[in-house]
């Protein structure tokens, strides 16, 4: 692999330790996967925040890094285990709070922006189109990739933030023209609508891509999409299939750029759809929690939870996980109150996914594809998927 | 009789070797306090890999395991090096963050449990003595 003097002067420790260290990752990376060299990254996204994931391993790593690491690029984090101000609200323990805290830190004291939520998009680190950068998070990889064209690779919590400290990610993979190719053709013959069913979609799609051994779809059919489905569609896809790309006729920037791929095609009717929905809601079972924002909730979603819920009063645990930045207009513009007040809790930084809360319920009732896997997975709930109308339905029956 | 692989992490370690034809995940499948693999099923159930050199085809499971590796460096518990047959990025950061010599692209079956084997990460060659 082809270094520049800088990128050498790394490595051989004149920048300090971490930067070292980050360096070694980064090149033993692009050894592995064949780069040429490594290419400049303008924005990372880093995983592994939460301390039920990262432990007291995690945490050693991380104080070690910072000892004196500091980050070259904008850089935001993934949500935590609990909500930075509201925890105690949320029935997390004191000892939990203390190491999470202790991760964060050391986060901070890289000069990582802590914003811990999993649509740095929406929040202030929203690269443009064709930018290289180095993200973690699958759902924001798929989402940067895809809707808005910029290049990465699904980096792991490590290697992320080797790139942060560097400012540097090895050239191979997603960063290159020749593997950002559709594979395979989905031609969808029903209509998608709302985030609940971009879910649905994304699990028929991860699925199917995971049995033919391909990554990435091109996806016809589909004439509109907002912003939240698209969301909701990148996390479930990106769990059940591992994607970290596709391309959707009409609506993603780089549909048109690549040949229309035509040996491998499949199409998804009303019955596909029907059929996977119901693999995402178990049977009897009590719902004891409901949980809306897998991906963190947008302002927009927020707006609507609010209009729905005016005047009701919620009657089960009633989560609306989203990032800090967007609590704060919600909190200006009033739609905290009405939500608050109906007995629904903000969890704020974190989410149902990473939160500590195995054992916690018994069942969950979400709008996420990707928060029924884990729920099931990590937490050992029983699941069911439904529209954002049909949780606060649920959550004020 | 020695193997040419691929240098993953630099080093030189000497030990007995303990090989696997299946893949390891260090998250949820190692013990890092008691060196002990503990994934239900695993042909290691039970075996510690502490002090060894752990020969596997490749890795597995979520990338925290490679958090789980460098815990294990820390409380000695690690393995002194790591042979696969084609690494990925878990086992890779593991190694780097850890300071475990590690070497790739080796054919494992030439390498069986107990042998004395010699890894040399900074040329990327495995020695069976």
């Amino acid at each position: 692999m082809k270094l520049e003097p800088e990128e050498k002067d790394m490595l051989d420790g004149k920048y300090g330790k971490a930067v070292q260290k980050s360096m070694e990752i980064l090149t033993t990376l692009g050894e592995i996967f064949d780069a040429e060299c490594m290419v400049d990254v303008h924005s990372v996204q880093i995983a592994g925040v939460s301390y039920d994931n990262l432990g007291e391993a995690g945490l050693e790593f991380l104080s070690e890094m910072a000892e004196d690491g500091k980050v070259r690029v904008l850089t935001t984090l993934n949500p935590a285990g609990m909500d930075r101000e509201n925890w105690q609200k949320l029935g997390i323990d004191e000892e939990f709070a203390k190491n999470q805290n202790r991760a964060i830190d050391a986060f901070a004291k890289m000069g990582i922006i802590t914003t811990c939520s999993c649509t740095p998009y929406l929040i202030g680190n929203a690269p443009h189109y064709g930018q290289h950068i180095a993200w973690a998070e699958s759902s924001a990889v798929c989402y940067s990739n895809s809707v808005i064209g910029a290049r990465t690779n699904r980096e792991g919590g490590p290697s992320a933030l080797a790139s942060a400290l560097t400012g540097k990610t090895p050239k191979y993979g997603y960063h290159l023209d020749e593997n950002r190719h559709g594979q395979v053709l989905v031609m969808i013959n029903a209509p998608i609508r709302g985030t609940d069913e971009y879910g649905v979609l994304g699990k028929i799609i991860g699925d199917k891509l995971g049995e033919l051994g391909k990554k990435i779809p091109y996806i016809t059919g589909i004439p509109s999409a907002t912003v939240e489905e698209l969301k909701s569609f990148c996390a479930s896809v990106a769990t059940y299939g591992g994607t970290a790309l596709f391309h959707m006729e009409q609506i993603t920037p780089e549909y048109n750029k690549y040949p229309k791929p035509s040996d491998i095609v499949f199409e998804i009717n009303q019955n596909d759809l029907d059929k996977t929905r119901a693999e995402l809601i178990d049977d009897n079972f009590e719902i004891d929690f409901v949980s809306i924002g897998c991906p963190h909730a947008s302002i927009h979603e927020i707006a609507e939870i609010a209009r729905i819920l005016r005047g009701k009063k919620v009657k089960k645990e009633f989560w609306i996980t989203t990032a800090r930045p967007t609590k704060k207009i919600a909190d200006e513009t009033g739609y905290s109150k009405i939500i608050e007040d109906a007995g629904a809790k903000f969890a704020a930084d974190t989410c149902c996914v990473v939160a500590p809360i195995k054992g916690r319920f018994k069942g969950i009732m979400v709008d996420s594809a990707k928060a029924c896997y884990y729920g099931r997975a990590k937490n050992k709930f029983k699941v069911k998927i439904g529209t954002i109308e049909k949780c606060i339905e649920e959550a004020t029956r | 009789m020695k193997l040419e692989g691929r240098k993953i992490y630099k080093g030189i370690a000497e030990a007995e070797a303990i090989v696997t034809k299946e893949g390891i995940s260090f998250y949820g499948g190692v013990d890092p306090d008691t060196g002990k693999v503990v994934e239900v099923g695993h042909e290691l159930e039970g075996q510690s890999i502490t002090g060894k050199v752990l020969v596997f085809p490749t890795g597995k499971g979520s990338t925290v395991g490679s958090y789980t590796m460098y815990r294990m460096k820390k409380n000695n518990t690690a393995p002194v090096a790591i042979v696969n047959q084609q690494i990925d990025t878990i086992i890779a950061v593991g190694c780097i963050i850890s300071e475990i010599p590690c070497v790739d692209k080796i054919n494992i079956h030439n390498i069986k449990t107990g042998q004395k084997i010699i890894v040399n990460g900074s040329e990327g060659t495995v020695e069976v003595t």
